[in-house]
């Protein structure tokens, strides 16, 4: 009967991890610049999942289905995600500093969504999400080919990330300062900083199967990740097949990366946060680091969201604001904090 | 479960670092491998553990290439532990010691009480378990090396590698290390840098030189003056006791004659 209590706690600890996420949600699509209660959200989700045929307001009813709620929904898609990448990354780089932008891809995604956006590339056939994918995928795949002719190892990744981050912002400016209006130019800075206010829910069926996808794939490989502790070499003498691990977990972290990118625009800070905020929660082993990662990740997006709604009143502020504004100083109780540690 | 190596060839940056090594490592044994930095011990090492691939020869376990057995194969077989594995992360020494279960958990396998008592024992063994709690950075050098070591007997793995496993180590500590390392049931091959350590615990011994093995046999056969003088460049007395034992003797070298000053222009 002992032996079955690991699992029975496991099971009550993603129960109360669901049950936390749903009532994020909910907050998340109650609160706005007209406050609904918490139980309208909840007839409204059962109208509309299950016919339940509650009497209400057809505004608030559209306002929490068609924006709210799809919106939150994304925002937490978008912050799990980028959080597993962090931990990912931070793991399998054995960075601490690694975060989901390393590997180039935001940079790309604006790349990608400039050309759409102000010079017409795609001819209105391709999407400024679709732009931004495309970036972020080319700027990746570079990135990826200069680390490996660089050799392999951690920093090569680091240092060519870099370089293509540098090359991809560059463009970006250089095609914003040579060929956009003052309100193109306007228009994709809000985007670069990220923007839920777009989000609908075809939005949601791209982004929630590629986080819960990424999700399985992260928890697959969490013991794999356990191993990386001492290093590659260490990780190999305990059986892990690297090369498989890091091609796999890099690919997925880049399709993550790319998908979230292209829906919301790049956010800043997130990524890199998150993974430390939760280690110092439930400790550095990735079978629980890995879902503490997501649900923090996917409350604190959601929680930000709300904010960059009501901070100032009638106007949304860029998610990313939001999110580098609480996460630099959070960023820097980190690094204080790691410093008395060593 | 037997493993060798045959002709095996490692070079870095033009330089070989490792040429025609063949060693038959046999079962149960301890074997000692001794020779000047540089000579090719952990490069031999690497390519012993499969961690690196050799650039010709091989190396076989049950007469089999390594390259045709899964990695996780290989780590339920051979266990290592190389020099000056760190981390930054916030591991507690248990867990370190945890990790040697890898191999033995799938994806879904759920920790179990047996893994528990492994790793319990393996943390008694190095003498460790009332440290087991500790957070890895405020573990000294000869601390981290326990814990590597437990990780490898953790693994459970016939055969253990040890990249010169006393570094770090006081003496009390180096020696019951190789005692502990002695008195499991496994096969050992460990690169030393203390040849009386060598002579004390190795069934045999293998001296490399230069990326070569020049000599292979019992401690008694090996350590000989001649050879330790031109392999190491020492003058040693070798002490033999009726068992078949030996001890090494350390000369301090004659003071060096003063040197010739150079005068400047010399040789045009």
């Amino acid at each position: 009967m002992i032996a079955d209590r690991p699992i029975l706690r496991r099971t009550g600890a993603a129960f109360a991890a669901l049950v936390l996420l749903l009532f994020a949600l909910g907050v998340g699509a109650a609160v706005g610049e007209t406050a609904i209660p918490l139980d309208v959200v909840a007839k409204t989700v059962a109208n509309r999942l299950w016919h339940a045929g509650y009497a209400l307001e057809p505004i608030d009813e559209g306002i929490i289905w068609n924006y709210r709620l799809s919106r939150a929904m994304v925002a937490a898609c978008c912050g799990s995600a980028l959080a597993l990448c962090g931990v990912i990354l931070q793991s399998l780089l054995r960075n601490a500093l690694a975060d989901p932008y390393i590997l180039g891809i935001s940079a790309g995604a604006s790349t990608g969504a400039v050309s759409v956006a102000i010079l017409g590339i795609g001819a209105g056939a391709l999407t400024l999400p679709a732009g931004a994918f495309l970036g972020a995928i080319v700027a990746f795949g570079l990135v990826s080919a200069l680390a490996l002719r660089a050799g392999r190892g951690t920093s090569a990744i680091i240092l060519a990330g870099i370089a293509g981050s540098q090359l991809f912002n560059a463009l970006t400016s250089f095609i914003v300062t040579k060929a956009a209006s003052a309100e193109q130019a306007r228009g994709i800075m809000f985007w670069l900083l990220g923007n839920l206010s777009g989000v609908r829910w075809p939005d949601v069926w791209l982004a929630l199967p590629v986080a819960i996808l990424g999700l399985i794939v992260c928890l697959w490989h969490a013991r794999a990740l356990d191993a990386f502790t001492f290093g590659t070499e260490s990780a190999a003498s305990l059986g892990i097949p690297v090369r498989r691990v890091y091609v796999v977990l890099i690919a997925i972290s880049a399709l993550l990366t790319a998908t979230m990118v292209s829906i919301v625009g790049s956010i800043g800070f997130v990524g890199l946060v998150i993974p430390h905020a939760a280690r110092m929660v439930v400790g550095v082993r990735h079978g629980l680091l890995l879902p503490a990662s997501a649900l923090i990740g996917a409350i604190f997006m959601i929680a930000a969201d709300v904010l960059s709604r009501v901070i100032i009143p009638g106007q949304v502020l860029p998610i990313g604001v939001i999110t580098a504004l609480f996460g630099a100083p959070a960023f820097a109780l980190i690094l204080s904090q790691r410093r008395s540690a060593l | 479960m037997t493993l060798s190596s045959k002709n095996l060839h490692w070079s870095a940056g033009g330089a070989a670092i490792l040429s025609d090594v063949s060693l038959d490592v046999r079962p149960g044994e301890f074997l000692g491998i001794i020779g000047p930095n540089g000579s090719g011990k952990t490069s031999l090492m690497s390519l012993l553990s499969g961690i690196r691939k050799p650039q010709a020869g091989s190396v076989l376990l049950d007469g089999k290439p390594l390259s045709e057995h899964g990695r996780q194969a290989i780590a339920r077989r051979i266990a290592f532990v190389e020099q000056q594995a760190e981390t930054t992360e916030r591991i507690t020494a248990r867990q370190a010691v945890e990790l040697g279960r890898t191999p033995h958990l799938g994806a879904l396998t759920p920790w179990s009480r047996a893994d528990d008592a492994i790793v319990d024992r393996a943390l008694e063994e190095v003498d460790m378990a009332h440290f087991a709690g500790r957070l890895w950075h405020t573990l000294s050098g000869g601390e981290r090396q326990r814990l590597h070591i437990a990780r490898a007997l953790a693994q459970q793995s016939p055969i253990l590698l040890l990249d010169e496993p006393t570094n770090h180590l006081d003496i009390g500590h180096q020696i019951s290390l190789l005692q502990l390392v002695r008195e499991q049931d496994l096969t050992v091959v460990a690169a030393l840098h203390d040849l009386n350590h060598a002579a004390m615990f190795c069934d045999r011994i293998a001296v490399m030189q230069a990326g070569r093995i020049v000599a292979l046999g019992t401690p008694a056969k090996v350590l000989e003056p001649q050879r330790l003088q031109a392999v190491f460049g020492v003058t040693v007395d070798v002490e033999r006791d009726a068992g078949g034992g030996c001890f090494i003797r350390y000369r301090r070298p004659e003071p060096r004659p003063p040197r010739l000053k150079l005068v400047a222009g010399e040789g045009t």
